[in-house]
């Protein structure tokens, strides 16, 4: 017995202690960018590895997420005669709710991982020490970037999920299912708000934040894990733990942000 | 081989205690490297060499004693320190360190975008006079992946030198090297030394290496300083494990019967 409790308090400080690394990466990552000289270029390369190469996966994701909405809603809807209310249906539910997750989702999958993986390797092969030997803060030049690029980037990326997944519903429900374009969008410009779209944005926000946190920090403290980090093998099992936690905490923020602003 | 050196420590090491978790690995050093000194630190695996050469980085905290580079005290409570000797010393890591991502010349000149102001033609300048000292001209464009072993430890060398620094470290220079480049490497280090009297610290087994290039050589056993002195010293030791690693024979290990039964007998925890 007394070992199972041993077991859990010891499995309960190795938590708290990744916590306290994290939380100390995500500060001197902040505070070593927010003073001069600020590297703004390395920032720009992030967005565009973060952002830009991710644009693709968004717009097939987006695309095919509305359709299935439009699709979903149009069924429900037909059974309450309520079919005008399709525009409105999908746009909300997108901007809302499906549009941050389902774009956070996209980019923990294509750029976390990617991430997490490039800092882990870095740390195994000594890079990381050769950086800080050369007096090059490590938070500065490899973690900060990517976290400010996250933060920009996932919004842009959200929105551009957003237009993507509207015309998906559009060409559902207006092409395939011959509801009149006026219809779809009208309800859509009468029920969504500023609020709506605001919550979507703040929602993009911090899941930007949270994946790019969460897979440099899994990374850079590759070598602290308890479980012995070592080779690929290592590499491999903390991208995929970077993955499931940047995934659960995206879902749980996003229920606790949903929680706190409705 | 030997030379007289100037009488002035760059490196002071007094009493170093360094572990992890309950296991000691370096149980109190004590050394002193002169400037313009090719010190050598030998020893087997599980020696500590690559421990005590981590704490020297600045890379391992230290349980005790204390570590002067330059005259500064140099461990983690001292950042600002940390920061100015890091800014003239140079490391070459056993697998190189490159960054993959950057072309060999980009990764030569980062210490120098980071550091200095120069416009890109003196860097550039710069850079391929350190490619030219290490025999990697015209290898600037390449990416690390295209080089091989010999060429990857090359380039981590003119990238540890280019700001001409005062110490320079160098970890298991032959590791993974065929004979002909690791004496290549050898010399390239001697080479290095002569342009630019620059101290430099080699953590190696390699004893051929160890005997070429070292003016003095430190002897790590079980954490402890075996021997400091020159390769004559060295070679005439009566010390019966610098005899058994200068002759390659085997480590006589003592065996406990008692405590080789407890070992295999005991339950996993």
């Amino acid at each position: 017995m007394i070992k199972y409790v041993e077991r859990f308090g010891d499995y309960v400080l190795y938590v708290l202690e990744q916590i306290g690394w994290m939380a100390t990466l995500l500060f001197k990552s902040l505070y070593a960018f927010a003073k001069p000289p600020y590297d703004l270029f390395a920032v720009v390369r992030q967005i565009h590895f973060i952002g830009a190469r991710s644009l693709y996966v968004i717009l097939v994701a987006g695309g095919f997420t509305g359709m299935v909405l439009a699709l979903q809603f149009y069924n429900t809807l037909e059974r309450f005669g309520s079919i005008d209310l399709l525009g409105s249906a999908t746009a909300l539910a997108l901007v809302r709710e499906l549009g941050p997750v389902m774009a956070a989702l996209m980019v923990i999958g294509r750029a976390g991982s990617a991430m997490c993986a490039e800092i882990g390797i870095m740390r195994i092969s000594e890079q990381i020490d050769a950086l800080e030997c050369m007096a090059i803060d490590p938070y500065r030049y490899l973690i900060a970037p990517k976290i400010i690029a996250g933060i920009i980037s996932v919004p842009l990326l959200t929105s551009v999920f957003n237009v993507i997944g509207i015309l998906g519903g559009y060409l559902v429900g207006v092409l395939i299912f011959g509801l009149s374009e006026g219809a779809y969008f009208d309800s859509m410009y009468a029920g969504v708000e500023w609020n709506d779209v605001e919550m979507g944005l703040y929602k993009s926000l911090v899941f930007g934040l949270i994946l790019t946190w969460i897979a440099t920090a899994k990374g850079y403290f590759l070598h602290l894990d308890r479980r012995g980090a070592y080779g690929a093998e290592g590499v491999s099992r903390t991208t995929t733990d970077a993955v499931v936690l940047s995934s659960i905490t995206v879902l749980f923020g996003d229920y606790l942000i949903g929680a706190l602003m409705l | 081989m030997t030379q007289a050196t100037s009488g002035n420590a760059v490196i002071e090491v007094e009493n170093l205690v360094v572990g992890y978790g309950d296991r000691t690995v370096l149980n109190g050093i004590t050394l002193s490297v002169d400037s313009g000194e090719i010190r050598v630190i030998m020893g087997g695996s599980g020696s500590g060499k690559t421990t005590l050469l981590r704490s020297l980085l600045g890379l391992k905290e230290i349980a005790s004693g204390s570590i002067h580079l330059l005259g500064k005290k140099f461990h983690y409570g001292y950042p600002k320190h940390m920061s100015e000797v890091r800014r003239q010393m140079g490391v070459a890591f056993q697998g190189g360190a490159l960054f993959g991502s950057m072309t060999v010349g980009e990764n030569i000149r980062l210490p120098l975008r980071e550091h200095t102001r120069l416009d890109e033609n003196t860097m550039r300048i710069m850079t391929r006079i350190k490619l030219e000292l290490v025999n990697l001209a015209g290898f600037e464009d390449l990416m690390p992946s295209e080089l091989s072993g010999g060429m990857v430890k090359r380039a981590a060398l003119a990238r540890s030198i280019i700001l001409d620094p005062k110490l320079l470290f160098f970890d298991e220079p032959s590791a993974g090297l065929d004979p002909v480049t690791s004496a290549e490497l050898d010399e390239l280090i001697l080479r290095v030394r002569g342009a630019t009297r620059t101290t430099i610290v080699v953590v190696t087994h390699e004893l051929d290496s160890a005997l070429k290039i070292a003016d003095r050589i430190t002897v790590l056993g079980k954490g402890e300083v075996l021997m400091t002195g020159t390769v004559e010293e060295i070679r005439n030791s009566d010390d019966s494990r610098i005899q058994d690693m200068l002759h390659r024979r085997p480590r006589e290990e003592d065996q406990d019967p008692e405590d080789y039964l407890r070992r295999l007998t005991a339950k996993r925890h």
